[in-house]
Formats: structure tokens, C-alpha cells, sequence
């Protein structure tokens, strides 16, 4: 695998997976608990449509094919997206919304640490400005994590299920193959197993606080890496890119 | 209330116009007679809550935006919807009613919001006919209220205007693009521009001999021109940018009269808009729906936040 | 429980270091550090701020219109208090 193979299948992990849980978040839209809370979802969804241009047009000029971010947001198919499978999961209740959040948060608040000295200027130029925000994210999710999960007991119990239901989805978020050696080798990326250390010294003790526990399985799904998705992602491209496939020709 | 009374509040109803006519703002704490309070909860609540029952008709297309650049500004602009509605009812409440309260009214149906939203927003181009006309006549309307007397209402103008500039822009952005590009989008774009002329014009209201007590409402500047002027300018403005990008007013009696200066317009379908404002447009029953179900959803978030908050303030006492 | 759109709790922006903090509306948050992350994504999001003050609205006491007269008149009358009262001959400097 070459460099440029390898950073062009890197770049697609970190833009795919802001613009689906974007996407996610955008589907509140107009339906949030509480007006002030509409306004910061679309906020946070905001930023990582923004983080999803930059990483996928900076994606598309490393293929150097001559396709653009669009292209690639909106004319590769289900197989082809490199999102992690947490951010596709469909938003649920409230509580489910905010454990992904939480959970994918974290995660990225340190990659996106260790990202800011990549040998990659670009990259690292990106990981600086998107760390600024994702700050700002997880600092707005670890509050829910305690509101929701120490709140009343009918919060509570949503809360524990989620977790329950979400905690399968954050073991692939540290899979390494061999994209992940190429760039660790150059300086490029960071070593997941660090990332994973960092992870999850962090979300136990927010977890516990948030009077809940880690579910005791230790299944957990994986495939994102080779673009083996849930079901829900079909559903999600489908309706994401319906206009923009529909009209082939279009300039908008 | 006895004589005195009476001759003290029409002390302060003398009071309270000559500081209007003098151009002074009316603060929250001041006397005001309480059909001027009554009005102005009426106006201003009806105002948030179009902005929030706004949301909706955009918000469903945000997921389907046609490339990344068109969804983050689609993005940015409901959110600055989201954000106007909170300055309106943030204004409202200083006029003693709670935003529970206010809401409570939309939810059931007491409280109206903009005929407008009762439209459905069928295709793409939509998107760009709303900015384009109905945030155009909006800021019309606002434009106007902004130099109203009511200090909390004129100030979330000025600053809703300032912040819906890029949202009318925006719009015509999107049309021009549609108009200018493929057969099909030029379609697309001149059946938004049919569906979306005639709700908008009529969203300014009903025609001047329809529209009841105006006088003591313009003398209070609650209101602070008429339905049929504003409605003329926004066709005045309007019809040139439709020309100028090839597109045509969906009116076959339009006509520009060169002694007035104006275009004339052809009959507006007023049994339409009554309907509408009844709740019997094309959207009513969704949108109500909508609203009730996110708040119905939205009750134990609230809930339990505020039983942390308590949780947390007791252990700290 | 009964349902309630939380407190409201009024904003306060300082634009820029240096100057004022500035009363910009309010915001209805739980408790005061969703205040202010709600006041942040309310009205800071063209960049209008620096920093963010919220307090609980009903903490704040404030005199009424009725006071305007008996507060506020009596120093119209005390044009002393304004450096331009002074007459200095020309030519007298650092005054």
C-alpha cells in the first residue's frame, strides 16, 4: 500500500464519519427537547459538515482523480463509505443521541489531539481547528451524560439502555490494519492503542458519575474499515444523496 | 374601578401616547393600557412561533441538500430561525407570560403562527423560493416593526433583520443557480416560483379594508404600516429580481404602471388565506403535530434536567 | 413534576477585551453552565463575543419607572460635577 492510498482511505475514516453523524444529528432538527437544545444540536451538526468538506476535499485532491468532496459525499455507494459504524446508528430518544455523542467524542477528542502534530500539514492543520470544536462538543455531551443519567429514573433507565445498546459499536473505533501502519510509520496517524488507553480512562469515570455502568458483553461489532455497515446506512445515503443523484448533470 | 381611577389611567394613557408620538421606546416595567399588552403578546408570540413552526418545512430538506456547501448554509439559516424564535419569546415574557404558557397555546392550536408554513415544501427548489420570497416579505414586515414603540419587540428586530439578510440572499441564490442551470432545474425553479408567489404576497396580511382597528394600532406603533403597503413594495422589489433571472410571476394581470410607479396585481385568492389561518391548508395538521409530538418527546429531557440541577444544589447546600 | 421551559437566566456579552460586558436577552437553561453554553450558541454565533456572564433572572433587583424622577432628576441641577463647568483662561495646559 502506498502512502497516498493509505492517506486517501484515512482522510475518507475522518470525513465520513463527521458527515454521517452529522447527518444524524441534523435529522433533530425541529424536534429537540427544548428550543435552546435545537439550537445547539444544529450548531454541533454544523460543525461536522463543515470538518466533513474540509477532510473530503482534502480526500479528493490526495486521489488527485480529479473528484471533488461532493463527488465523493455523494456518488459513492454504501460499500465504499468508511464511517465508523457508531455514527450511522439511527438517533433514537434523546438519551441514545447523547451517549453516541458522548462516546464518539471522546474518541475523537483525543485522535483529533494526536492528529494536530501529524507529519501531514494539512491534516494537522485540520485536526487543530476541529479539536477547538470538538472541545466545545464533548463539554456539552458529558453534561447530558450526567443530567440524563443521574436525572430521574425514568432517565436513568433510557440512559443505561442506550449505553447497553451503543457500547458494541466503539471496539472498531481502535482497529488497526494496514492504512493505520503505513501512516503510523511516517508520522502521518497515531497509534489507536494509545488512543484507546486515553478513550477509556476518560468515559469510566464519566460513565461512573453518571451513575451508570459498562455493559459486562464483550462482543462488539466491527466492519467499517472495509465498508461493511449496518443496515441503516443504506437508508441514510439513500435519502442524503437522492437530489444530487437525480439530477446527474446539475450544478447547484 | 371607581371615578378616580378611571381619571388616573387616562392620565397615563396621555402619558404613555405622548411618549410613543415623541418617538421614545416603551419599556417592560411602564404603564401601558392592556390592550396595547394583549396586542403585543398576540403579534409577538404569532412571530415566534412562525419561526419556529418554520423550522419545519426547511429542516426537511437539510438532510437532502444537493451538496455539502448548500447544506451548511442551510443548516446555518435554520438555525438562525431557531435562534429568532427564542428572541421573540424571550420578548414576549417580558410582557408577564411564560414561555410554557406560550407554548401551550401553539400546541393546542390558540396561538396561530404565519399562514405560510402551511405549504408543503415539495422539491429542492423550494428551499430557494423560500428564502427568496418569504423571508423577502418577512423582512419587509420586520423592517417596519423594528421602528416600533414596544422596546424589548423593536430591539429582536433589529437584530433578526440584521441576521436575515443572508437568508433572503441565500435564496435568490439558489433560484438563480436553478433558473441558470439544467431544463429540469429551470423547471424546478419556475414551479416553486408558481406555488410560492401567491402564499407569499397573502402572508402580509389581509387587504386594508379587511384589516380591523389599525388606527389606534398604528397610533401606538404596534403596527406600523399597512398590510397593503408592504405588500406593494415586496411586489415592487420582487418582480424585477424574477426578470432579471428569467423567471416568471405565476400573474397573468400583473403590469408595471408607469404614472404610480408600481406594479398592479391581479385578485388575490383571499378564501385561500382564510382557510389557511382557519387550519385548513395543505399543512396544518402536520406541522401542529410535529410540534406537540417533539414537545410530548422532549418532557423527560426536560425533566430530568432540572432534577439534576436540584439534585446538584442540594448537595451543594 | 410539572413542566416547566427551565429558568431564565439573562445574558450578558463582552464583544470585545477591554470593554463592557453588555446586556444582548436571555436564554432557559437547568442550571447556570447550560446557561451559558446555551448563550454561547444563542448569541455568539456570528462572533459577536469574548466572554459570557449569565445570572438567574430573578436575581436581579431593578428600580421602576416611577423612581425615574426622585433617582435621576436630582442631578440635573448639579452641572458642577462636569469638567466643561470650568472657565480656564487659554494657554493654561494639563487641566
Amino acid at each position: 500500500m502506498t502512502l497516498q492510498q493509505a492517506k486517501f482511505q484515512y482522510l475518507l475514516r475522518l470525513g465520513d464519519s463527521s458527515l454521517i453523524i452529522g447527518h444524524r444529528l441534523s435529522e433533530w432538527c425541529g424536534s429537540g427537547p427544548i428550543l435552546e437544545e435545537d439550537i445547539a444540536l444544529i450548531n454541533i451538526a454544523l460543525d461536522f459538515v463543515g470538518n466533513a468538506t474540509a477532510f473530503l476535499g482534502y480526500a479528493a485532491t490526495v486521489e488527485g482523480n480529479g473528484r471533488t468532496e461532493d463527488d465523493l459525499a455523494y456518488l459513492r455507494n454504501e460499500r465504499e463509505f468508511r464511517n465508523l459504524l457508531i455514527t450511522e446508528q439511527p438517533n433514537g430518544d434523546y438519551a441514545s443521541t447523547i451517549t453516541r455523542q458522548f462516546l464518539y467524542d471522546v474518541y475523537t477528542y483525543y485522535l483529533y489531539d494526536a492528529l494536530k502534530s501529524s507529519k501531514d500539514e494539512t491534516i494537522a492543520a485540520l485536526a487543530t481547528k476541529s479539536h477547538k470544536e470538538i472541545t466545545y462538543h464533548l463539554r456539552h455531551t458529558t453534561e447530558w451524560m450526567y443530567r440524563l443519567g443521574d436525572g430521574t429514573a425514568e432517565s436513568h433507565e433510557r440512559m443505561q439502555n442506550a449505553m447497553n445498546d451503543l457500547w458494541m459499536f466503539t471496539g472498531e473505533m481502535f482497529d488497526m490494519d494496514e492504512v493505520d501502519q503505513t501512516l503510523i510509520k511516517e508520522g502521518v496517524a497515531p497509534d489507536l492503542n494509545k488512543i484507546k488507553e486515553q478513550w477509556e480512562a476518560h468515559v469510566k469515570p464519566v460513565i461512573a458519575e453518571a451513575t451508570l455502568q459498562i455493559p459486562s458483553y464483550n462482543f462488539k461489532q466491527k466492519g467499517s474499515r472495509e465498508g461493511k455497515h449496518s443496515e441503516h446506512l443504506g437508508f441514510l445515503l439513500a435519502e442524503m444523496q437522492s437530489v444530487h443523484r437525480a439530477f446527474p448533470d446539475a450544478k447547484w | 374601578m371607581n371615578f378616580i381611577g378611571i381619571m388616573e389611567d387616562e392620565k397615563k394613557l396621555a402619558a404613555f401616547e405622548a411618549k410613543i408620538a415623541s418617538g421614545q421606546k416603551i419599556e417592560p416595567k411602564d404603564w401601558m393600557p392592556e390592550a396595547y399588552r394583549k396586542q403585543l403578546i398576540r403579534m409577538m408570540s404569532q412571530h415566534a412561533h412562525s419561526e419556529i413552526v418554520g423550522m419545519l418545512p426547511e429542516g426537511n430538506w437539510i438532510t437532502r441538500a444537493p451538496n455539502l456547501r448548500r447544506k451548511a448554509i442551510l443548516l446555518a439559516k435554520v438555525q438562525d430561525e431557531a435562534g429568532h424564535g427564542l428572541y421573540l419569546y424571550s420578548a414576549t415574557e417580558t410582557l408577564g407570560i411564560d414561555r410554557t404558557e406560550l407554548l401551550d397555546q401553539l400546541h393546542t392550536g390558540k396561538a396561530k403562527y404565519s399562514s405560510i408554513f402551511n405549504y408543503p415544501t415539495l422539491t429542492w427548489a423550494d428551499i430557494g423560493a423560500i428564502g427568496w420570497l418569504v423571508d423577502g416579505a418577512a423582512i419587509m414586515n420586520q423592517t417596519a416593526l423594528a421602528r416600533g414603540s414596544y422596546g424589548p419587540y423593536s430591539r429582536a428586530m433589529v437584530r433578526i433583520c440584521k441576521e436575515e439578510s443572508f437568508h433572503n440572499r441565500q435564496g435568490y441564490e439558489i433560484m438563480m443557480h436553478l433558473a441558470q442551470g439544467t431544463p429540469e432545474q429551470k423547471a424546478m425553479a419556475q414551479d416553486a416560483l408558481n406555488r410560492w408567489w401567491w402564499p407569499s404576497i397573502m402572508m402580509l396580511g389581509p387587504s386594508d379594508d379587511q384589516s380591523p382597528n389599525s388606527d389606534q394600532l398604528m397610533r401606538w406603533k404596534v403596527k406600523m404600516e399597512s398590510n397593503d403597503a408592504i405588500r406593494q413594495r415586496f411586489i415592487d422589489r420582487t418582480v424585477p429580481q424574477a426578470d432579471f433571472i428569467g423567471l416568471s410571476i405565476p400573474d397573468k394581470d400583473l403590469k408595471f404602471n408607469e404614472q404610480t410607479g408600481h406594479y398592479e396585481h391581479g385578485p388575490i385568492n383571499w378564501e385561500e388565506f382564510f382557510e389557511v389561518i382557519k387550519g385548513n391548508g395543505p399543512c396544518n395538521a402536520k406541522r401542529l403535530k410535529a410540534r406537540n409530538d417533539a414537545d410530548k418527546k422532549g418532557r423527560w429531557v426536560r425533566d430530568a434536567a432540572m432534577a439534576y440541577a436540584e439534585k446538584k444544589k442540594a448537595k451543594a447546600a | 413534576m410539572t413542566d416547566t421551559q427551565w429558568p431564565v437566566w439573562e445574558v450578558f456579552v463582552q464583544a470585545n477585551p477591554g470593554i463592557p460586558h453588555k446586556h444582548v436577552g436571555n436564554v432557559h437553561a437547568a442550571d447556570a453552565e447550560m446557561a451559558i453554553q446555551n448563550a454561547r450558541d444563542v448569541y455568539t454565533r456570528r462572533s459577536e463575543g469574548i466572554s459570557i456572564w449569565v445570572v438567574p433572572a430573578n436575581s436581579i433587583s431593578a428600580s421602576s419607572p416611577e423612581d425615574q424622577g426622585s433617582f435621576f432628576e436630582p442631578s440635573n441641577d448639579k452641572p458642577y460635577r462636569h469638567p466643561t463647568f470650568y472657565k480656564i483662561p487659554e494657554g493654561v495646559k494639563y487641566l
